[in-house]
This record gives structure tokens, C-alpha cells and sequence, in this order.
């Protein structure tokens, strides 16, 4: 492992707080694991740890899956195995909210207790989803959307998406991505669904308080989750972590929850740290092109948090 | 049994109803809808049913009109929608999924000419465009079929040896705004025909991945198990038309339906309401000595080969009437019956009603007069009638 001067020499998971006490399954957890030992992830995957706190969310709960094209549903492996210990329905790109919407009708005509949750990219929520996204949102269907959001197209070999952030370089932005992401959560919000929340992968007692309460609440719920990504970010696997929590310490990243489009809540207070800020973007390689500047990313981090705080 | 004053697209509405309450006792029925000239009304009517153990989802495209029924069916409910025209081409990637999940959907699809230009008449060009999507296809005539065709189309699709989705097809205005005196069964007679869908493989909690990953192998394997269920149709559909007789006293429409064929030395292959027009033609030609005879081809997926090659055999002269134009090959219908006519035979294209021109009976008989006097099979000709 090769770091820069300024970072120090780490192992991974040391110097981390262990995260929910480490990854292997416990007693708490869901009987059967919802990302099942043996998938073929790549190491630091953002989207796998999420899989994993979702798996001790819904330990009490029945529950079907609605993945549509994105790293999650290469995940599963090919027919006839499943590294999903839970019913999936491979869903067509834009179509997951849509299919889980029918799924959900079938499980209340039918009195059952299932929840569904659409587990999806930033991709198929940013971008090819939206609609579908938006419309299943405004009838408030029954559903738990789920957004992983690694920044890029993952699985087509990283693609920008409307969720990349500026400066990034794709494979489509060689130069680094000259406008800046959409802002989902608010975009969600907008929509006054029962609650929209975001979830910070090194957070992990607000996150799992989180997709608790989405899992057990009615209607329409979204999540976000920033989930970094080392193939596509250019970033080690073992600053999985340390990256959303850079995210979060520098603003960047804003962890909060809104009810009904109206209250919203603050989790985690940002410090709004420069130093953090630096190093989240010194980090990841796909920064390193653009020549950001990061004064002028401070500014606007500022105003937005003002504005939030207000 | 009563009779109702309704239009095509009403008939479709109301038996989607009848099989939607049919279900009550099964897992429910679900449809996602988007209005599209001119299939809105069946939709509208369909929003405003009463259905116990079914919900009907007003959702915002034709793309996820479908992922709907996907969803509502592969969690075992009955499922319907309806579409047309530019709605069919932007639903086409679900269509696809729909038939590879195997999930016993069944569209009303009223043919529409596709835009640009915008034209909302009668074309086939939008469902042919998913004759490779792996749904069985049936092409109605009139209203009374359209009624039929729809309630018969769920016992058909959900038919263990079969488990494909089912598009039933019919003429933009001419059927789907007509009024026309239809019979509609009480809901009695179709809980009979119609038992509760048990879908085998529906999503529970067991954890599987439907619609996942396929290596080619796998691939290959799927595919064989999609076209062993579209070779049972021909069986399971001539059961389907027994107990539809048996149980409602009207006979549905055979894959392929001649008119005074034995005889005719020029025979006449169409689809929909032209079919109709068709007859009347050849009535005319046969009282003028000409030895003509109509063949319309009512179920296009699975295409009926064998029963097509035999209704065909010793043909000399077959003119294939195509509402649908593909550029660059001609009408798709004539392509596909030029494989099973006799050796030697001259089988001569004509493109006549698209964009919805009113094929009359006259035109028909320019046709066939035409086709008399061939004697080598030209370019396909497009009929102008508009």
C-alpha cells in the first residue's frame, strides 16, 4: 500500500472506530444476511456495507428487494446463485420504483407485512429513474427507496452521472466534471413524503436508527447514502470510511432527515472543517485533474450550511 | 349474459374488470395505466371500477405502466393494462422484461400509426414492432372479439404450460370507437373459466433473484423453456376456445380464420378488421366467377406455420394485405406468409390502410383483380386508399 506524505501509514480497520462492532454477523442481525458471504464485491465498496446494516435493520422484518441495473445487481452473481439472502426482482433500469410499487399493492391486497425496498445507484435515481422515482414519490406508495450513491455509472466502468460532483474525472469527463450534483435529498424532500433521510456509512448508530424507523413507517421513504467507491473515485479500499467521515467533517456531506418535507433535522453537526476538506478531495484520485478550488468550494459549503442552520 | 351498447375499448375495460374480480379469491389484480389516444377510454372506464382485492395505479408513462403490472404480477396478482401506438414503443424495454419473466400479463393494445407524423388512425406497425418481444399476439376483428379474446387471453397466458404475456390487439376507431352491441358474461360464468392465478414463480421470501444475471448457457436454456411454452399455445388455446364454448355458448376465433378457401385459386391473407372488408370482396369476385377466397391470420404470435402451410397448400396466387409498412422490406405480414406458401406459388405484397385509410371493399377488389392478372410477384405495393 503506497501513501502520500501526508497521510499516515494505516492498517485497515485500524485506527477506525470498529463499525457495528465489526462486520461479521451477530446475534442482532437477520438470520439469513442480506449481502451473503462469498459475493464478489470489490474490497472498500461503500454499497456492500450499506447492504450489511440494511441486513441488521430488517432482522425483524420480512422483506423483498427490487434491485435495478446497477453494481448491486451484478452483485447477486449469475443464475441460478444469489449472494442476496432475500427475494430480488431484477428490475429494468428506470422501473424499480415502479415494479416495487406493484410488489407493494400485493403484499397490502393481500394483508401481508412485507416491506419493499428498492435498492438502487445514483444512476437509476438521479438520472434514468427520475421519473418513475418522482411519480412513485408523489402517490406516497408504500416503499423504501434506497439510493447507494457512488457518483458514478459503477458497473458500466464509471460514467459520469448527474450525481457526480464537480471536478470529478469519468471515463465520459476526462477533464473532471464541470457543473455539480443534484441535490436528491432535496429534491425528495420537495416531494413532502412521509421521510427522507441521508446516512453516513461512518455513522453507523444514526444509520441504523435510520433504516430502522424507514423500515418500520408507511409510505413513501427515501434514503441516501454517499457510498465511495475505490474503483471509480481512484481511492484505497481501507478509506472507505474515513472518506464519508472527511465527507461529513468538511460539510460536504449533509446527514439530516426530513419529515413531511417540512422538519427537518441536523444528526451530525458539521464542523465544517478545512483541513477535512482537503483531505477528502487529496483522497481520491479523480480530484487530482481539475485543480479545484477549494476556497471557493468552502464558500458556497458555508452559505449552504448557514442556510441549513438557520 | 347482457348485452351493452359499447365500444371496443369499453369491452376490452369490462372484461379486464370481470377477470379482475375473478382473482378475489387468488393473490388480487393490479394494473398501472397511462392514458394514450386511442386507448384512453378503456383505461378510464377501468379507474372507475369497483374492484374487491384490486388496485388500479394511475402511474406517469407507459415505461412504468408495465413495470407496475411486472411488480403487481410476479408478486402473483392478475394484471392488465392497455396501450398504443408511440406509448407501446416507449413501454417496448418492459415489454420485453415482461416476457422473459415469464409473467402472465395481458395488454389491450389498440393499433395505432406511429408518429412523426402524429396520426392517430389504425396502423399495425406498433405491435408488430414487438413481434419479437415474446408475447403472443392476437389481432381481433370486432368488438365481440375484443371482449372475448380479453377474457380468454388470462386463461391462456396463465396457463402453467404457457405463463407468457398476452397482447390483444384491434383496429384504432373503427373497432376501439365503435358502438356496437357486445354480449358480456355474468361474473359468475367467468369465475368458472377463469381460475385464480397461481403463479409458480412469484417472489415470496425465499431468497432467489428473478430476472438476474444469465450466462450464455443459461441464456440458451431460458429461451428453450420461452419457445417449448409458445409451442404449447396451439394446444392450450384450442382447450381455452372448448371450455369458452362450453361455459359461455360463443366460439372464439381459431389462430387463422378462412373464408371459401377450398376452391379459390387467389386467396387473400390480412389481419384485423380488414379481414372483413376481405370477404365482402370475395363475395363480390365469386359472384363474378373469380375463385377467391380470405384468410385472416388472427393469432400472429406464435405464428401458426403448420396451420398457415396447410391452409395454403396447392395456393397459387396468395396477395397478403399488410396495414404496416417496414421500410426497406415491405408489410411484415407478408414477409412472414411468404415462408409457408406452396413452392412456386406467387405471393405478392400490398400495403393498404396505413396511417388508417379506409380500406373499402372496392379497393380490395382492385387488389384481387389485380392479383389475377399477375404473373410474377412484384416489390410490395402500397394500395393508396386514403
Amino acid at each position: 500500500m503506497e501513501h502520500d506524505e501526508k497521510s499516515p501509514v494505516r492498517l485497515p480497520m485500524c485506527g477506525h472506530e470498529p463499525m457495528l462492532d465489526g462486520m461479521a454477523q451477530r446475534d442482532g442481525d437477520r438470520g439469513e444476511p442480506v449481502l451473503r458471504a462469498g459475493n464478489t464485491n470489490c474490497g472498500g465498496c461503500g454499497m456492500s456495507i450499506g447492504l450489511n446494516m440494511l441486513s441488521r435493520a430488517a432482522a425483524e422484518h420480512s422483506i423483498q428487494m427490487v434491485i435495478p441495473a446497477c453494481c448491486a445487481i451484478v452483485t447477486a452473481g449469475s443464475f441460478p446463485y444469489s449472494a442476496y439472502g432475500a427475494p430480488v426482482v431484477a428490475a429494468t433500469f428506470a422501473s424499480a420504483a415502479a415494479v416495487a410499487t406493484g410488489l407493494a399493492h400485493v403484499a397490502r391486497l393481500n394483508g401481508e407485512r412485507t416491506r419493499v425496498i428498492c435498492w438502487a445507484g445514483d444512476g437509476g435515481t438521479y438520472d434514468i429513474g427520475m421519473a418513475t422515482l418522482s411519480a412513485a414519490a408523489e402517490r406516497n406508495e408504500d416503499v423504501l427507496y434506497i439510493c447507494y450513491d457512488n457518483e458514478i455509472y459503477g458497473n458500466t466502468g464509471g460514467q459520469r452521472s448527474s450525481s457526480t460532483p464537480l471536478g470529478a474525472v469519468t471515463s465520459t469527463t476526462p477533464l473532471g466534471k464541470d457543473v455539480e450534483k443534484k441535490d436528491i435529498v432535496g429534491i425528495m424532500a420537495a416531494h413532502r413524503v412521509p421521510y427522507v433521510a441521508s446516512l453516513s456509512l461512518a455513522h453507523p448508530e444514526d444509520a441504523l436508527r435510520k433504516l430502522q424507523y424507514a423500515l418500520d413507517a408507511r409510505g413513501f421513504r427515501f434514503l441516501h447514502i454517499l457510498a465511495p467507491c475505490p474503483t471509480g473515485w481512484k481511492s484505497e479500499p481501507a478509506d472507505c470510511i474515513e472518506l464519508v467521515r472527511l465527507a461529513v467533517r468538511s460539510g460536504v456531506y449533509v446527514v439530516c432527515e426530513i419529515f413531511d418535507g417540512e422538519r427537518v433535522v441536523l444528526n451530525v453537526d458539521s464542523e465544517l472543517s478545512e483541513s477535512a476538506l482537503e483531505r477528502y478531495f487529496a483522497l481520491q484520485g479523480r480530484f487530482r485533474k481539475a485543480k479545484l478550488n477549494l476556497g471557493a468550494i468552502r464558500q458556497t459549503l458555508l452559505k449552504r450550511w448557514a442556510a441549513l442552520r438557520a | 349474459m347482457t348485452q351493452e351498447l359499447i365500444s371496443a375499448n369499453h369491452a376490452a375495460a369490462l372484461a379486464a374488470t370481470l377477470a379482475a374480480r375473478a382473482n378475489r379469491t387468488g393473490r388480487g389484480f393490479g394494473s398501472g395505466v397511462y392514458p394514450i389516444t386511442p386507448q384512453t377510454e378503456c383505461i378510464e372506464l377501468l379507474c372507475n371500477q369497483e374492484i374487491e382485492k384490486g388496485h388500479v395505479v394511475r402511474v406517469e408513462s407507459e415505461h412504468s405502466a408495465m413495470a407496475v403490472c411486472m411488480g403487481f404480477s410476479v408478486g402473483g396478482a392478475r394484471s392488465f393494462t392497455a396501450s398504443s401506438s408511440n406509448g407501446l414503443a416507449f413501454m417496448a424495454e418492459n415489454v420485453f422484461a415482461a416476457a422473459f419473466y415469464r409473467l402472465p400479463i395481458v395488454m389491450m393494445a389498440v393499433n395505432r400509426t406511429l408518429g412523426p407524423p402524429w396520426n392517430i388512425w389504425v396502423d399495425h406497425g406498433d405491435t408488430l414492432m414487438l413481434r419479437d418481444s415474446g408475447w403472443i399476439q392476437l389481432y381481433c376483428e370486432n368488438n365481440q372479439e375484443v371482449a372475448d379474446t380479453t377474457l380468454a387471453a388470462f386463461r391462456l397466458a396463465e396457463d402453467r404450460r404457457v405463463l407468457l404475456p398476452i397482447m390483444v390487439c384491434q383496429d384504432a376507431f373503427i373497432l376501439s370507437h365503435t358502438m356496437v352491441l357486445t354480449e358480456m358474461p355474468a361474473q359468475a360464468l367467468v369465475d368458472e373459466f377463469l381460475p385464480p392465478l397461481d403463479l409458480p414463480h412469484r417472489l415470496a421470501d425465499r431468497p432467489r433473484v428473478i430476472g438476474g444475471l444469465d450466462l450464455p448457457h443459461e441464456t440458451e436454456m431460458h429461451r428453450l423453456q420461452a419457445i417449448g411454452a409458445m409451442n404449447n399455445v396451439f394446444e392450450v388455446y384450442r382447450e381455452v376456445q372448448a371450455s369458452f364454448l362450453q361455459i359461455f355458448g360463443r366460439a372464439l376465433p381459431d389462430p387463422i380464420v378462412p373464408y371459401r378457401m377450398d376452391d379459390a385459386d387467389v386467396v387473400l391473407v390480412s389481419m384485423g378488421t380488414t379481414a372483413s372488408t376481405v370477404r365482402a370482396a370475395v363475395d363480390e369476385a365469386r359472384a363474378r366467377g373469380v375463385r377467391a377466397g380470405g384468410l385472416r391470420v388472427n393469432m400472429f404470435r406464435p405464428f401458426p406455420e403448420d396451420l398457415l402451410r396447410a391452409a395454403l397448400a396447392g395456393k397459387k396466387k396468395v396477395g397478403v394485405i399488410d396495414r404496416d409498412l417496414c421500410p426497406g422490406l415491405g408489410g411484415i405480414l407478408w414477409a412472414e406468409v411468404r415462408g409457408v406458401t406452396e413452392p412456386g406459388a406467387l405471393v405478392q405484397g400490398y400495403i393498404a390502410g396505413i396511417g388508417g385509410g379506409d380500406v373499402r371493399p372496392a379497393h380490395v377488389t382492385r387488389i384481387l383483380n389485380e392479383l389475377v392478372a399477375l404473373e410474377r410477384a412484384d416489390k410490395p405495393r402500397i394500395v393508396e386508399v386514403g
